[in-house]
């Protein structure tokens, strides 16, 4: 306390204060060990310029394995045909479906790191957006493979497109499918383009420091000679702003619109009005969980914690654990409107998710996804990275399970009983959706060998030595 | 043969070059440019440039997505080929809005991106700045400016000194090579 706040406290005066100073305030820095530009660049070039590490390839092979899984049972599930995967009458949506919402959803998290969190001038965001943005890429590819063959003739999968088919019938915009079409085309298209545009300063400068002719050239062009030009960066950063702009409504949209495709049918326990924020929660949820499954071990492995500090973890959990409780808030809302709407149906449908045909997919989802992430209340575990991974892990595989429980007990037990079913996989559909994480990495590895893991110009940007007025603003 | 480009000074920090662009915009030049390893905050005005026109760019784009959604399925559900599905009207403005939404995003997106493309002359794979030794050192930590013979009030003795004298590092000219 500051002695002009103590001075004149006594019992002959008020006990108003004078003058009351704000209390001293220290913001943990963004990068650690008061590391500098130059650090910075060598750190982050380093990484794609060094020799390919042996466990590189270690992965890259195993993740090439894995993608095979994707890749047979695909070539099977065409050459024989739609009945080697489980789906059913009435489970037409199957593991398929559940699978891109899963995958869809692991993708908002890049997003919303990139583009709201720009907004909101978060600077933590800078070391991890670009890992993220990736992330979202990927994740997108994987989870655009499902629809596309669960449309069961995969060579007609163009009639999901706005061109007439061999009848000269254009496809019919009054379906939340077909809304669906566009807001996954456009956020993969947008999340490509914003990833690309941050990464072109960084490009430049690995173009710059090049020595061997193909780098020079596969760096060169995709700079686009980019010359670190004031008047380039002006535009840049507005364009950046813009992107980020553009592409917050866009996320928010994506899974609003996912949502819509349980939401617009009349079916008990998909037809409400919670969904499109619901999903939004569980989608920026289940991508945080992602984030950190992927940063966690990159950030040991190339030595990155002056980058990714303590701070930039303990936010992630945050986040984890406030989106996680929304997610839980609204599944008991659910179980609430469900009661108190007085429907009998959709009062069936939540008694028989949690106690029903598939309750135990129902308590793997509520415990992972509403209580595990309660644990990120306590700074210990937060500040215990394996835990703090595993917890992730848990939550990507609750994720996975809500999913599983909305699609699938609602459809195995619609209104009635003659039509009930049961929903099991195969070994096809589990193949399949293994495989994807083997793709998802491939394409990682590729990511992390090749092209800048952090944008550099924005981790500098949060330095100390980055401020033009020398600290006295 | 090469001929000359401009005049480069090189600066080790954002607070150098920053203070150095304000005293060249205050002598007068008008063709110069600083290169920095990052966006430097308030460089802008210093330097006396305005705001950056990408948005009319991104405007210009979401207006053409929003009506060519609009376009899209009134052709296709409406004038095309009519269809009844569902009892509902064959074009609305309401029920399909994720289409037009979606495509405003959409060619937003482009028209920002190609936008700062168009403003910044890109691609542009050469250019005189590169053949400046450590240019590649821009990207790196150190900050550079040069101003072009081009500007009128340059001069190849007063402008050297002049920017020795605001601090500028290594003077070098940029010589552009012909042939």
């Amino acid at each position: 306390m500051s002695s002009a706040t103590k001075s004149k406290v006594n019992s002959d005066t008020p006990a108003i204060l004078e003058k009351v100073d704000p209390a001293p305030w220290k913001e943990a820095p963004l990068v650690l060990n008061k590391r500098n530009f130059h650090w910075i660049t060598e750190k982050i070039c380093g990484i794609v310029e060094a020799k390919t590490p042996t466990w590189w390839w270690w992965c890259f092979i195993t993740a090439l394995c894995v993608a095979s899984f994707t890749g047979m049972g695909l070539a099977y599930l065409v050459s024989t045909g739609v009945g080697v995967w489980g789906n059913n009458n009435p489970v037409n949506w199957g593991w398929a479906i559940v699978n891109f919402v899963f995958w869809i959803g692991i993708g908002h998290a890049g997003t919303l790191i990139s583009a709201i969190l720009c907004l909101l001038k978060q600077k933590w965001r800078t070391s991890i957006n670009r890992a993220s943005e990736a992330m979202t890429v990927f994740a997108v590819m994987c989870a655009g493979i499902f629809p596309l063959f669960h449309v069961g003739r995969v060579w007609f999968a163009w009639w999901l497109f706005p061109l007439p088919n061999s009848n000269e019938i254009w496809p019919q915009f009054r379906s939340p499918l077909e809304w669906d079409v566009f807001a996954v085309s456009t956020y993969f298209t947008v999340s490509i383009l914003f990833w690309y545009m941050g990464m072109i300063p960084d490009l430049a400068v690995i173009r710059d420091r090049a020595k061997a002719t193909w780098r020079k050239y596969f760096y060169g062009v995709l700079a686009m000679g980019w010359r670190n030009a004031n008047n380039h960066w002006r535009n840049f950063e507005m364009a950046y702003l813009l992107l980020a702009g553009l592409s917050t409504p866009l996320v928010l949209s994506v899974h609003t619109i996912v949502s819509f495709d349980f939401a617009v049918a009349n079916l008990p326990g998909w037809h409400t009005t919670i969904f499109p924020p619901y999903f939004v929660a569980g989608a920026i949820f289940s991508g945080f969980g992602m984030v950190l499954t992927l940063l966690l071990p990159l950030r040991s492995v190339f030595g990155l914690h002056d980058l990714i500090t303590q701070k930039h973890i303990d936010n992630m959990c945050k986040i984890t654990l406030a989106t996680g409780s929304l997610v839980g808030y609204a599944y008991s809302m659910e179980f609430f409107i469900a009661w108190y709407g007085a429907n009998s149906y959709e009062g069936f449908a939540f008694i028989n998710r949690a106690f029903g045909n598939y309750w135990w997919a129902y308590w793997i989802m509520v415990s992972c996804n509403v209580i595990c992430p309660q644990l990120f209340w306590f700074k210990k575990i937060r500040e215990n990275t394996p835990l703090v991974w595993i917890i992730a892990i848990f939550v990507n595989v609750g994720m996975w399970f809500e999913r599983f429980v909305i699609a699938n007990t609602t459809l195995s037990r619609d209104f009635l009983p003659s039509s009930w079913g049961y929903y099991s996989p195969t070994v096809v559909d589990i193949f399949t959706f293994f495989g994807t994480f083997g793709f998802f990495s491939v394409l990682f590895l590729l990511f992390l060998r090749f092209l800048p893991l952090m944008p550099m110009a924005e981790v500098k940007s949060v330095i100390p030595a980055a401020d033009p007025h020398g600290g006295k603003h | 043969m090469d001929i000359k480009y401009g005049l480069a000074a090189t600066f080790n920090s954002a607070k150098d070059l920053y203070d150095a662009a304000g005293k060249i915009r205050e002598e007068g030049f008008t063709n110069w440019e600083c290169y920095t390893p990052i966006p430097v905050h308030g460089l802008d005005a210093q330097m006396g440039v305005g705001r950056s026109k990408v948005p009319c760019f991104t405007l210009a784009g979401g207006v053409t997505g929003f009506f060519t959604g609009m376009l899209i399925v009134w052709y296709m559900n409406s004038f095309d080929y009519p269809l009844i599905v569902g009892g509902k009207p064959y074009f609305s403005p309401i029920f399909p809005f994720p289409v037009y939404y979606e495509l405003t995003i959409l060619f937003a997106a482009f028209g920002t991106l190609f936008g700062m493309f168009f403003l910044n002359r890109l691609p542009q794979h050469n250019h005189p700045t590169f053949e400046h030794p450590h240019f590649g050192r821009t990207g790196d930590d150190k900050f550079m400016i040069v101003i072009e013979v081009e500007d009128p009030k340059f001069d190849d003795e007063e402008t050297q000194d002049f920017l020795k004298k605001v601090g500028g590092k290594s003077v070098t000219m940029i010589r552009e090579p012909i042939d």
